[in-house]
């Protein structure tokens, strides 16, 4: 049975690749629970974010610290009225948001938290991803269609609209990436996510470095598109509230709502995935080639520990900081429990680092090394996530036709110049 | 404007206070800004209705209820697919009745009726009325209290003007600048709370001069107030001056040139954006403003731009006012001489000041009896809200509502 | 290297997933000629064009069916939609469902259909019974060499894909011409 654990643990394959339909299903679920609890970290991080940019506090009375808030969002809106338009068409109106989901988590069958973590490597990995997510469009205008009223048809053909827009200076950008990854010894690109990553490994740069500045240009370009492309601030015109034509999901009312929300979140980890397999280095830890003495992959692997030992204190310094009333008793204790959890979580951790420090072949090393991988490509999407709340809090936002003008008269050259100048500069340099 | 011909003589013999008026055209009279039409006929504001629409064309609501019109305000704009051809105003939503009110209520009963009127900057009505009525009666207020309304109303100004930055840069789309103004604007409010108990609708002032002493430490609050809320201003201006897209969504939206904007009566900082240097502080100067060293800042090109930043330096010159006001406030007497039971002699006046939204006039007519026959308000927001439709021609409908943000308008004001 | 693993063992349950994805084919294409709604039928393309990138799969040809996804489903469908979103097609609805000279039509559908069961008997006896399985990797390369030609030389359809991508672009641009009021 250990024996078997550690087989898979310590595979070179991902469960695709090697046909193993149980392993690849845990691995399915495992992503489905992940994303879903993600979606609701992020929701809740979110509010609290946005607030303290606002000089304001954010949930606190929903568990301590408002931690609770998501379970309690999600709850109501499940038990709200379902208000379908009477003129809606119901078999459209009913789809809509299933579309948009099915759209933004089957992209996660192929983004790959570590060498061999990821559900499957599909050889056109990419492809796929970019594929399915301009499916995503679909749900929205079918969302904007099914409700049968002006506005939000409106709405959801110019969220569409946007969209697909800025997919071509998303796809150029990525484009000039997965060219980068041809500049290797063998002479060939590849498709696949893993292998860009282990194309960035091979290479010793990430690709955010490669002929700087063109690495970093495109992405900048990717990082601008994916914002776009998500409908996030500060491109949300067609969700905005104090606009005229209302966003595509005016007439839906909770769960088939929250469906779009869970939608929307997941979008956005999923792009942010794309551009950290893209330019981050994936799931590399940060200098791998400058650093490479064991000690320092000993401290690098200490990483995942300190980071839950950090959130750890926090949530002490929040169980102490808390009113000794007896009101704030629950709350106190609830913090306290978070924090003990945490903590427990940061103790394992640090077994695992201690105990797996050597790269030989046993169950501990190759759990350290997978936790390792997962850790690092979470925190570069974690960066990207609080990116994206950095902008909603911080910018106005574009006008529609700006919002065009954009994407078509200076997204697209830039990227094709980039495109063309990666394309020079790596025949060129040898 | 001022060439009124009236069929009573008697009436302009009256009118000792339009006698020498300066003409607010020949501000721009011989200056690029200056254009031979001075009438509206260029505007078509009164075209016939052409009830037959284009294929295109489309009549759109933005009803009273609605997040961003600052107000109980209704637009109704013509639309050809995203360009704006036309918008008319319904308003009277708010409508109190505040006119005929004043013609049953004794001058000192009514003074607090007109902080209800703009009530967003209650201080400077409530300045506007109070010298109005000591105009009529022929008093002055005691310098030591004209200090004090001065300092009162150049904070008010900085929270009326705080208040549109947040609201604006809310409708455009930036969420935070609203709660940095709203935490600033409290000192203020608390200063007021602490001058005359109330933080809205204030009712500082009396008819003769000030009825509140400043408290004990009413000067050192205030120079701590213009030391904190220095350092704010900037990070107002560092989160949206030179932000690419909040000048996107300003420059060249919503423009109106001078000739228009004097044209139609607009006054204030649209005016001022516009390149007008009118300021009736300067101009016609009352409550001693005369003693004070300050600049009227005038924009360039009249839109939306401008106007941001024409009110971002009246904040700043608000503060030079009141640091020179605090640092020499007067002895003497709050109150003037001003009799139990106002009755003021027959006869009409019309006081203006410069209110935060721009000119803020009072034509009081006085029949001999404690009551005035009749008391009518000019609004600036009122007036202000004509140049929408000359603003938001050929714009888009996403600038409908950044042009109706900027021209700062509080629908209290424009319905009373 | 671990030998609990078998790596690149056969697919599985392919019966099964091409009789799936050959069904949802057929049935969301009977579906989108009769529908009476403009969108459930642009709807039903959309599955027909997955059912058929699925299919592509089957055949290791990854790359074409993310293309497939990319362009058909994902773009062209999408003007469909807006197409259909923006024209007003109550009147379309409450039209007759299928015209009055249908046997016409069953009559070309049975030809067509004789002509594909001819084409798949004489086939049959040309290409051997399991026909080349292309290892899932060098669908994007052999496209590529394809398309633009490799080891310095011009491909075999780099003229005509070149040709047909100018096509494109004076179609777009006039396009743009027809429908502008003002240039």
């Amino acid at each position: 049975m250990l024996n078997a654990l550690t087989s898979y643990l310590g595979s070179p394959v991902t469960p695709g690749q090697a046909g193993n339909q149980l392993w690849a299903l845990i691995y399915v679920l495992i992503i489905f629970a992940g994303v879903s609890i993600a979606v609701m970290a992020m929701n809740w991080l979110e509010r609290k974010a946005l607030a303290h940019f606002q000089i304001r506090l954010g949930p606190m009375r929903v568990g301590p610290h408002g931690l609770l808030q998501p379970i309690a969002d999600a709850l109501k809106l499940m038990l709200k009225e379902d208000i379908i338009p009477s003129e809606a068409d119901k078999t459209v109106f009913w789809i809509a948001p299933l579309i948009g989901l099915v759209a933004a988590f089957t992209v996660y069958t192929v983004i790959p938290f570590g060498p061999s973590q990821a559900v499957s490597d599909m050889n056109i990995g990419i492809l796929f991803m970019l594929g399915v997510s301009s499916l995503g469009v679909l749900g929205i205008v079918t969302a904007g269609w099914a409700s049968n009223s002006h506005y939000p048809l409106i709405g959801a053909l110019r969220s569409s609209a946007q969209m697909v827009s800025y997919e071509v200076a998303m796809g150029l950008a990525v484009v000039s990436a997965i060219l980068m990854t041809s500049l290797n010894t063998a002479g060939t690109g590849t498709l696949s996510m893993i292998g860009i990553v282990q194309a960035q490994q091979q290479q010793g740069v990430w690709f955010l470095f490669k002929f700087f500045p063109l690495g970093f240009v495109a992405f900048i370009i990717f990082a601008i598109a994916m914002v776009a492309e998500t409908n996030r601030a500060p491109f949300d015109l067609a969700e905005a509230e104090s606009e005229l034509t209302a966003g595509f999901h005016t007439e839906y009312s909770g769960l088939r709502w929250s469906l779009f929300m869970l939608a929307e979140y997941a979008a956005m980890i999923a792009v942010s995935a794309i551009a950290v397999t893209l330019w981050l280095g994936g799931w590399m830890r940060p200098f791998p080639n400058l650093l490479n003495a064991p000690a320092w992959e000993f401290v690098f692997s200490l990483f995942p520990g300190l980071t839950f030992a950090a959130l750890a204190g926090f949530a002490f310094l929040g169980t102490a900081r808390m009113p000794s009333h007896s009101f704030f008793r629950i709350q106190r204790i609830g913090l306290g429990v978070f924090a003990l959890l945490l903590a427990f979580l940061a103790l394992v951790l640090f077994v695992i680092a201690i105990a797996g420090r050597n790269t030989d072949t046993s169950l501990a090393a190759h759990t350290r090394e997978g936790i390792d991988y997962v850790y690092w490509f979470m925190l570069k999407v974690a960066i990207f996530m609080y990116l994206f709340i950095w902008y909603r809090a911080t910018w106005p936002r574009y006008r529609f036709d700006q919002l065009m003008k954009i994407g078509w008269k200076v997204m697209l050259p830039i990227s094709l110049g980039v495109l063309i100048l990666t394309a020079i500069v790596g025949v060129l340099i040898p | 404007m001022t060439d009124q011909t009236t069929k009573d003589g008697a009436l302009t013999k009256e009118r000792k206070d339009l006698q020498n008026l300066p003409d607010a055209a020949s501000y721009v009279k011989g200056t690029k800004l200056d254009s031979s039409h001075h009438d509206l006929a260029h505007l078509d504001l009164d075209a016939p209705e052409h009830p037959y629409l284009d294929s295109n064309e489309l009549i759109i609501n933005m009803g009273p209820q609605h997040p961003a019109t600052h107000g109980v305000l209704r637009v109704i704009l013509k639309l050809d697919g995203e360009k704006v051809l036309g918008t008319e105003c319904v308003i009277g939503y708010l409508h109190r009745g505040v006119e005929k009110i004043a013609e049953n209520r004794t001058y000192t009963m009514f003074n607090p009726y007109v902080d209800r009127m703009d009530y967003v900057a209650a201080v400077s009505n409530g300045l506007g009325y109070c010298q109005a009525v000591e105009k009529l009666l022929n008093v002055e207020a005691p310098p030591r209290a004209n200090y004090i309304r001065v300092i009162l109303t150049e904070l008010n100004r900085i929270a009326s003007h705080q208040l549109w930055l947040g609201t604006h840069a809310l409708d455009i789309g930036a969420m935070t600048p609203l709660f940095y103004t709203f935490r600033d604007r409290e000192e203020i409010l608390k200063i007021f709370e602490k001058y005359c108990g109330a933080r809205l609708t204030t009712h500082a002032f009396r008819i003769g001069g000030c009825l509140y002493e400043t408290y004990a430490g009413f000067e050192k609050e205030v120079k701590n107030f213009l030391k904190f809320v220095a350092p704010k201003i900037d990070e107002y201006e560092t989160l949206l001056t030179t932000n690419r897209i909040w000048l996107e969504r300003t420059k060249n939206v919503g423009t109106i040139s001078a000739a228009d904007a004097i044209a139609l009566g607009v006054t204030g900082p649209v005016l001022r954006a516009s390149g007008v240097k009118w300021d009736i502080r300067k101009a016609i100067p009352y409550a001693n403003y005369s003693d004070f060293d300050f600049e009227i800042p005038i924009g360039e090109n009249g839109d939306t731009y401008d106007r941001y930043l024409v009110r971002m330096v009246e904040m700043r010159q608000s503060l030079r006012i009141i640091e020179q006001a605090v640092n020499g406030i007067p002895e003497g007497p709050i109150m003037a001489k001003v009799p139990k039971v106002i009755k003021p002699a027959p006869g009409e006046i019309y006081h203006s000041i410069e209110a935060p939204k721009g000119e803020l006039g009072y034509f009081i007519v006085s029949d001999g009896s404690t009551q005035p026959y009749r008391l009518r308000v000019r609004p600036p927001s009122f007036v202000n809200l004509q140049a929408l439709d000359v603003m938001v021609r050929g714009m888009l409908v996403a600038d409908v509502v950044a042009v109706i943000g900027t021209l700062d308008i509080v629908l209290g004001e424009v319905d009373r | 290297m671990n030998p609990a693993l078998n790596v690149g063992s056969a697919p599985v349950g392919t019966p099964y997933f091409f009789y799936g994805l050959a069904a949802a084919a057929v049935i969301s294409g009977l579906l989108v000629i009769t529908r009476r709604n403009a969108v459930h039928s642009a709807l039903s393309l959309i599955v027909t064009l997955l059912s058929v990138a699925g299919l592509y799969l089957m055949l290791y040809a990854p790359f074409v069916a993310g293309v497939q996804i990319i362009v058909y489903a994902g773009g062209i469908m999408v003007l469909f939609l807006f197409v259909i979103m923006l024209v007003n097609i109550d009147r379309a609805s409450k039209e007759r469902q299928f015209n009055r000279i249908w046997p016409v039509g069953l009559l070309a559908s049975c030809a067509l259909l004789a002509l594909f069961l001819g084409a798949f008997s004489k086939g049959r006896a040309l290409l051997p019974e399991r026909a080349t399985q292309l290892p899932e990797g060098i669908n994007t390369q052999q496209v590529a060499a394809l398309l633009y030609g490799e080891a310095g030389r011009m491909g075999q359809y780099t003229f005509a894909f070149e040709i047909a991508s100018l096509l494109l672009l004076v179609a777009i641009l006039g396009a743009v011409i027809m429908t502008k009021k003002k240039i």
